[in-house]
């Protein structure tokens, strides 16, 4: 079935789709229990929701979201430190997602509109181009993002310590996704018996970093493409596992994902960040799952001299938190349809567009019984 | 190469030989000739008059299958036809930056002439101004219309009844998709613009016997937003499938790499329309004859309002359902 995959015609996956789901059907019978699987990819939580799956899947498997957000797990209080950044001086440069993200009732797209100089990016490239073009500003980019996004920010510095840009600077907030994977897999509430691991994530760092998750923790590990057979071979597969009792790592975006990852890429990363402890919105902090620039290159973070340490409070019924961690679905958040919608949103899982309850509100809301 | 003086716009000589000699000659007709503060049309007698009017700022100005020429003739024309009325006459303003290239004028202008001669429509009144360099952006155009409504062609969302049908007259999203992968610098040598004028599409349907209950053209916001509108205004809801709705492997292409939802892109040559459950087969074979329609499709049909947090859904491929809402955001800013 993997191999068929190169030449499926889009038009017909519906065919193929029943040959899988019918299979899903069969083993999940065999299943005493029922099987919770969660995605930490917000990618694969956007094809999830907007296909539908979860309305076709037997009653017994459970489809959960995780922390697959970068913008939805970094702590509100970087907003507002790049508001501060903001209002200091330096033109701000972002991806699209950070702009509508709520602190307490501010956001960089309510100071851009004020006049404050944000400009939003495709790529950390066009924000080094901005530093190239403007000389006498000071630029910074709001590096959020894994693993998939970082190597390019080291190629961007890299490139600006090789033109001498001195105005380039970022304001780093990577996380790494590993260690989240280890602290949920290991929480006896949440009860996750496999994971459908990331896509773009694993074409950086490959498929056998998990390979602790079956050997160490005994829980299934399915690296998956974006396309609804790819989730849906995935979630057979997991289910499998479940059934025989032998959890497996397996890498099944092999078209694009190397069991080693990209060596280039991890190169790149190695040369320019080292491990920190980070804190995760919703799940507090995990060790050795942020990124810092190494000493030699932490001329490029931005210094935070003169920004206040403020102390940032959730907003009232939030339950970002739960979301993330799976604990709860977005469904069950009270605040949300009745509150918290996209042109109102309380929180970041509503704002970013790979956050959960953004594509719950989006693909899935009042028609899931 | 020649460019527009600010003095152009000033209205002596310079206007003059600016209209008399590259404007005009392209749209030559009695009732323009005169050139002066106001056109005088026939009087109609045998219909209701409709009257549009719609500014084109779009950027780029040449794009894969239009520019801003063909543009403001169709869109114009276009609004006249959805309607239910032939287009008779438009009124053509330019504003025009200094600095701006004549060649480029020239071209736009051409392009112009020409979609309005493929809608046997008239340019019989204008007007042409240049802003300073730095107040534009290039060139911005403004058409209005006139077009006449003849007895029983009227269409609205008043006319619309559950159980009608929902016709796409071909793939959808091609003119915001080109105009987004231009800005990003990607090239499909199939991906190009849908503009093009329809009154001669919706002719044809007429004239078979065939009168659509209403008629939109999806153009900012797309399919999805106009589909919204429709419900909102006649308290209904739709229900369309995935896997009827049309769209190009191009257009697929441009959306998974930039994050678009082909639903949302704007159309400037495609139409929907709301047709009567027994007309809809008619009206797909009808269409079908068209180069630009081969793709036509049932999409879904009208049905009576469950909730007005949802009033339109998709059915997906693999069967479920997911509500489909209006655009909240800008997706892409100055596509028409």
């Amino acid at each position: 079935m993997v191999k068929k995959m190169k030449t499926i015609e889009f038009a017909n996956y519906p065919k193929f789709a029943d040959d899988i789901l019918k299979d899903i059907k069969s083993l999940s019978k065999k299943l005493k229990e029922e099987i919770k699987i969660m995605e930490v990819c917000g990618t694969h939580t956007q094809v999830i929701s907007k296909s539908g799956i979860r309305r076709v899947i037997p009653e017994n498997v459970k489809l959960i979201s995780g922390p697959g957000c970068p913008v939805c797990v970094t702590p509100t209080d970087y907003i507002e430190k790049a508001i501060a950044l903001l209002k200091k001086g330096y033109w701000i440069t972002t991806f699209g997602d950070l702009m509508r993200v709520p602190s307490m009732g501010n956001s960089l797209e309510k100071e851009k509109a004020k006049g404050g100089r944000v400009s939003v990016v495709y790529s950390p490239l066009d924000a080094l181009n901005i530093a190239i073009s403007n000389r006498d500003e000071s630029v910074v980019f709001l590096a959020v993002g894994f693993e998939t996004t970082i190597p390019s920010i080291c190629a961007t510095i890299k490139k600006s310590a090789e033109e001498k840009i001195p105005n380039f600077k970022i304001f780093s907030a990577h996380k790494v996704i590993p260690p989240p994977l280890e602290v949920l897999a290991k929480d006896p509430s949440l009860k996750i018996d496999g994971f459908i691991c990331p896509g773009h994530v694993s074409v950086i760092i490959g498929s056998k970093v998990y390979d602790f998750l079956p050997n160490e923790l005994g829980k299934g590990a399915v690296v998956s493409g974006f396309e609804v057979l790819d989730i849906l071979l995935s979630i057979k597969e997991l289910i499998k596992q479940k059934v025989e009792g032998k959890p497996k790592n397996v890498n099944n975006y092999k078209r694009a994902v190397k069991d080693e990852g990209n060596k280039w890429a991890l190169t790149l990363i190695e040369t320019f960040f080292e491990k920190e402890d980070s804190n995760w919105r919703g799940l507090g902090i995990i060790k050795n799952s942020g990124l810092k620039l190494k000493k030699e290159w932490r001329e490029f973070e931005v210094s935070l001299n003169g920004i206040e340490e403020k102390r940032v409070i959730e907003p009232q019924g939030c339950k970002c938190g739960d979301v993330l961690k799976g604990v709860i679905t977005p469904k069950d958040c009270p605040l949300m349809e009745k509150v918290c919608t996209p042109d109102n949103p309380v929180g970041a899982c509503m704002v970013s567009s790979e956050g959960s309850c953004a594509a719950y509100y989006k693909y899935e809301r009042g028609l899931d019984g | 190469m020649a460019k527009i003086i600010l003095a152009a716009g000033e209205g002596g000589k310079l206007t003059r030989e600016l209209v008399e000699g590259l404007i005009y000659p392209q749209f030559k007709n009695k009732i323009l000739k005169p050139l002066t503060d106001s056109a005088i049309l026939d009087s109609i007698k045998n219909g209701e008059i409709a009257f549009t009017t719609d500014s084109y700022i779009v950027s780029p100005i040449f794009f894969n299958g239009g520019d801003i020429g063909s543009l403001s003739i169709s869109g114009t024309v276009n609004d006249l036809t959805m309607a239910g009325a032939i287009p008779i006459a438009v009124s053509y303003s330019l504003i025009i930056e200094e600095g701006f290239e004549e060649d480029d004028l020239k071209r736009i202008l051409k392009s112009s002439s020409l979609t309005a001669k493929k809608a046997k429509v008239k340019v019989v009144t204008g007007d042409t101004k240049v802003l300073p360099k730095g107040k534009g952006d290039g060139i911005f155009i403004n058409t209005s219309g006139i077009g006449v409504i003849l007895k029983g062609r009227k269409m609205g969302d008043e006319r619309i009844e559950i159980g009608d049908k929902i016709i796409v007259s071909g793939d959808i999203g091609r003119h915001g998709a080109t105009i987004a992968a231009f800005r990003h610098n990607l090239r499909g040598k199939n991906l190009s613009s849908d503009c093009q004028p329809l009154n001669s599409i919706v002719e044809t349907l007429f004239r078979n016997g065939i009168k659509p209950n209403s008629l939109h053209d999806p153009t900012r916001g797309g399919v999805a937003t106009l589909l919204n509108e429709v419900c909102r205004r006649r308290k209904v809801s739709i229900e369309i499938e995935e896997d009827k709705i049309p769209i190009s492997k191009e257009v697929l292409g441009v959306c998974e790499i930039l994050g678009l939802d082909p639903l949302y892109l704007a159309c400037e040559g495609r139409f929907v329309g709301f047709f009567k459950k027994e007309d809809a087969d008619k009206a797909v074979k009808i269409l079908k004859k068209y180069p630009s329609c081969t793709r036509c499709s049932i999409i879904g049909e009208v049905k009576k309002l469950e909730s007005i947090n949802y009033p339109v859904i998709l059915k997906t491929k693999l069967g479920s359902l997911r509500p489909i809402d209006e655009l909240t955001t800008i997706q892409l800013p100055r596509i028409c």
